[in-house]
């Protein structure tokens, strides 16, 4: 029986702000689990700290909420002992960028196979405000007693020169763009990170969903201009097709200059796409040839209770 | 000649000399003659240059430590000459390579300071020169044969012997020469030289054929040269089934067998070398088809080693990782959440000398109210320690079952001592492992509750990937179902369903798997780890001379087997707690637990191992009611 988008949804109460940009994301990965048709248990949602902690809370397959900063670590733990998992990890632009980006860059140069989506809004919300890593230096939310002191992270850029081989921006209010974009970062053989630009209504007064929308970006005929644009409208090809130097150094020059664009006009979309670069689980089996097919989580360890290890042999080398 | 069936062998040499490739030359031509082995390295925080060296003592009865007494150095430095002349005994032997004999004190820039100022002073009271000379010249008063052999005039002749130049200037065999002057100095069979050899070069047979020829040019050197040592080894019987093996290979070995799967690690001294040992074991030879496999991931930090292990537990893998004391630290955060998600996970712990990066590479028991108390917050966890090799493989199956059936982390609390140590001891057996997965669920129909309010407060468990089995887990209280909870009627059942576990351990873990207890009597000696083996040692001392001495293992640190020892220490009148650490931390737990302070303490925290020489001399001071309450041990280089 097909699943629904319903079957996907629990019955936990949505505690999140009216208007917040979050539930335009859990929507979407709702939506991308019923049409990819991912049956339930083999379906996890990882998440971090935060208001996008509770992510996990409402969809309806396994879900770890974990801590702050940590969640890429809990989920690739999961999908290296399990890599028949479908991982997808969820968390805040200050949860993965601030105190985990460690791990970040540490994941892009394993290149797993699994979804990292980041729930960006500029600011840390369950902590009432704060500046968050991808705020813009000088600038100043409602909550900030003085303009921002920092630069900000470009998360896409970090993405790419990370080892990250799927790198793509969504819209939260475009619900059905970042289902698609989720389903094609879930379905990219390797490491997929998904940037979310995410109004938060209460307290990012600047990044609203109205500046998003270009009230204030008009040209000189006052005509107002959505800052949004999605790069496939433009021609744009993020996909490395084939194994070159020049080919990789193309790809990647071409997505980070675009990760650079701001202010009035935002890309969406998918910016690096490489299934060149061989994913972690390749190389694992590189030394241990049968682990996709024998994984840690399906090896049998005993049987009636003894254990089914034989070490013997290492044994006899220590003899004396 | 003298039989001799207890020595004790000092190598010595700079850091990256091989002096640890020496040693185990030595051991393992020892064990083939039928010795026990008991060897510790200590070397300090570097890579290249400063002073390392290897003890190992050999004996024809059970040892289980290592004493102050050097029966035959060798060393091919200066600095062991200054560090450790003073330690060979009275007809004891140091081989030593004679160009050095004027060296200075000041010459030698790795000391430090310190140390080379209390050298001077000593060398002035005795009034001798300033140079290795003058440390030798004490060193012959007091009856030590000296053996100055020139190291690079003996390479130099068997250069040209067996007609290779390039032997000549290979300073880096010096290690081969020093064991097998020893060797022959120690009357000992060739061939147990040369296939020793072959062992430890098995994979590099170049390597073997020139190490082979220089040790069989030196060790008849050192026979023609030096034929009247007092102590021999011969032949001994051999026990069967024994091994010689390496401290971090016993958690290593119990992991695998016990069906431990998955390893992420951070590295750090000395806990690293188990998860390489295990990477370089990676796959299985399983009972079955298909071969099995440890998947070892190097991670980022500390942090991500046990949140992977964490993720690698809920899919229903048997998961570990190991550290040390600052790994740990930052290991607390996600300590937390294994607890309040009921996670199976086990940390080996290989506790080194801190605060903070303390003493690198030194010894020290200083962990274990840490290891009780990380997290923060209320939660339950165990922690478990070992007191030896052997021990450790069986421990570490052990941690595994109380992982799964208590459905908490379990900190398996090992050493630098037992980490670096090579002994010899009876060849593990599989077959005493059980492996018990507690109520891990293979099929769940219906409704399923992760964290289930069930009698014994154990809820079963499923994994990631199985039908029905859908959970949540967050670092947030929760219902039953692992949804964030705030209810405070839910809190508390919640909070006291995982304290129960506590009271469940402590009634259904077999009281010999608490703790151990080694004969009773009035004394009685509390300690826990890696002291174990000075202890056992020193009281066999003490036995000779009819002095009794109790003696109660801790295993189980945490839940405190409180009722148990109890009823060990009821008539014992005076209790002493032998640590290495500087507060007593043993002592604290017993005070809390027992209401009774120690009567005394045995404290080590230079770094280094405590000799059962020391701890035997400590405990007739107590005997003779000649000691203070506290009793600090010196002993060690």
């Amino acid at each position: 029986m097909a699943l629904k988008i319903g079957d996907y949804k629990t019955q936990v109460h949505n505690d999140w702000c009216v208007g917040c940009g979050d539930f335009g994301i859990v929507n979407a990965i709702q939506m991308a689990l019923s049409e990819m048709q991912i049956p339930r248990h083999q379906a996890a949602i990882f998440s971090g700290i935060g208001c996008s902690g509770k992510t996990s809370h409402f969809v309806n397959v396994y879900g770890v909420h974990t801590l702050h900063g940590r969640v890429l670590t809990f989920a690739q733990g999961a999908k290296l002992a399990n890599p028949d998992m479908k991982i997808i990890a969820a968390g805040g632009d200050g949860d993965g960028l601030g105190i985990g980006v460690g791990h970040f860059i540490a994941a892009g140069r394993r290149n797993l196979d699994l979804t990292y989506i980041i729930f960006n809004n500029g600011v840390y919300g369950l902590t009432k405000g704060q500046a968050s890593p991808t705020l813009r230096l000088g600038e100043k939310t409602k909550s900030l007693p003085t303009p921002n002191t920092n630069y900000n992270v470009n998360p896409i850029g970090l993405a790419i020169t990370s080892g990250f081989t799927f790198v793509a921006r969504g819209y939260a209010y475009d619900v059905r763009h970042l289902k698609d974009l989720i389903i094609a970062a879930v379905n990219h053989k390797g490491l997929a990170f998904l940037d979310v630009l995410q109004p938060c209504p209460t307290y990012n007064d600047i990044n609203t969903r109205d500046w998003y929308s270009g009230m204030d970006n008009l040209d000189e005929s006052k005509k107002q201009h959505s800052r949004i644009y999605k790069l496939e409208d433009t021609g744009y090809d993020p996909v490395v097709h084939y194994d070159s130097e020049t080919e990789f150094n193309e790809k990647l020059t071409q997505a980070l200059i675009k990760s650079l664009e701001w202010d009035t006009k935002i890309p969406t979309g998918i910016f690096y796409k490489n299934e060149i670069i061989s994913q972690y689980e390749k190389r694992i089996m590189d030394k241990i040839p049968n682990y996709m097919e024998n994984p840690p989580s399906s090896q049998v360890v005993s049987s009636n209770g003894k254990p089914t290890t034989d070490i013997s042999k290492i044994l006899d080398s220590m003899s004396v | 000649m003298l039989e001799q069936t207890d020595i004790s062998w000092l190598i010595g040499g700079p850091q990256g000399s091989g002096v640890e490739s020496g040693a185990n030359i030595f051991s393992r031509a020892c064990a083939a003659m039928g010795y026990e082995i008991f060897g510790k390295r200590e070397f300090y925080s570097n890579i290249k240059g400063e002073h390392s060296y290897f003890v190992v003592r050999v004996s024809n009865n059970a040892i289980h430590s290592n004493i102050n007494d050097v029966t035959l150095m060798a060393a091919f430095d200066a600095e062991t000459i200054f560090r450790h002349a003073d330690e060979v005994i009275k007809n004891g032997a140091i081989i030593y390579d004679s160009d050095l004999i004027a060296t200075k004190v000041d010459e030698v820039h790795n000391m430090d300071l310190n140390y080379k100022q209390r050298l001077l002073k000593y060398l002035d009271s005795k009034n001798k020169p300033y140079t290795i000379q003058g440390i030798l010249d004490i060193a012959q008063e007091r009856g030590v044969n000296l053996y100055p052999i020139s190291f690079r005039n003996v390479l130099s002749t068997m250069a040209d012997e067996v007609n290779n130049p390039r032997l000549k200037g290979m300073v880096r065999m010096f290690n081969v020469l020093g064991v097998s002057f020893s060797l022959g100095v120690l009357g000992m069979p060739p061939e147990t030289l040369l296939s020793s050899i072959d062992a430890i070069f098995a994979k590099k047979q170049a390597i073997a054929d020139l190490n082979k020829k220089t040790a069989n040019y030196a060790y008849n050197f050192a026979t023609a040269k030096f034929p009247n040592f007092m102590y021999r080894l011969r032949q001994v019987e051999k026990k069967s089934g024994t091994i010689l093996v390496q401290g971090y290979q016993g958690t290593a070995l119990g992991k695998m067998v016990c069906g431990c799967r998955f390893q992420p690690y951070y590295p750090i001294t000395p806990a690293s070398d188990e998860s390489v040992y295990l990477e370089s074991n990676e796959i299985l030879d399983v009972k079955e088809n298909r071969p099995g496999s440890t998947v070892v991931v190097q991670t980022e930090d500390e942090i991500s080693a046990l949140g992977m292990t964490i993720g690698g537990a809920l899919t229903g893998t048997r998961s570990a990782t190991c550290t040390s004391g600052p790994g740990f630290s930052l290991m607390a955060e996600m300590l937390g959440w294994a607890g309040i998600n009921e996670v199976p996970v086990v940390i080996t712990l290989y506790q080194r000398s801190g605060p903070s990066t303390g003493l690198p590479t030194r010894h020290g028991q200083d962990d274990l109210m840490f290891a009780i108390y990380a997290g923060h917050g209320e939660f339950p966890k165990m922690v478990y320690a070992s007191g030896d090799i052997e021990e450790s493989f069986y421990d570490t199956g052990r941690c595994f079952n109380y992982a799964d059936v208590y459905q908490v982390p379990v900190i398996h609390m090992m050493d630098k001592f037992l980490a670096s140590s090579v002994v010899t001891c009876k060849r593990f057996d599989s077959d005493k492992i059980t492996i018990n997965r507690g109520k891990l669920l293979d099929k769940i129909e219906g409704d399923y509750k992760r964290f289930a309010f069930v009698p014994d407060g154990i809820s079963p468990r499923s994994k990631l990937g199985l039908e029905n089995g859908i959970f949540w887990n967050t670092g947030d209280e929760s219902d039953e179902y692992g949804h964030i909870s705030e209810d405070p009627e839910i809190r508390i059942k919640m909070m006291d369903k995982r304290h129960s576990k506590l009271e469940y351990m402590l009634k259904t873990i077999p009281p010999e798997e608490q703790a151990i207890s080694y004969g009773m009597s009035d004394y009685c000696i509390v300690s826990w780890g890696s002291t174990k083996g000075p202890i056992l040692d020193a009281i066999d001392m003490l036995k000779k001379e009819n002095i009794n001495i109790g003696f109660i293992q801790m295993k189980l640190l945490h839940p405190f087997p409180t009722d148990y020892i109890k009823s060990l220490l009821k008539n014992v009148k005076m209790v002493i707690d032998v640590e290495a650490n500087q507060t007593g931390q043993l002592g604290l737990l017993l005070k809390q637990n027992l209401e009774h302070s120690p009567d005394y303490y045995i404290l080590k925290y230079t770094g280094r191992a405590m000799t059962s020489t020391e701890l035997y001399d400590s405990l007739k001071n107590i005997m003779a009611n000649k000691a203070e309450k506290r009793q600090v041990l010196t002993h060690g280089a």
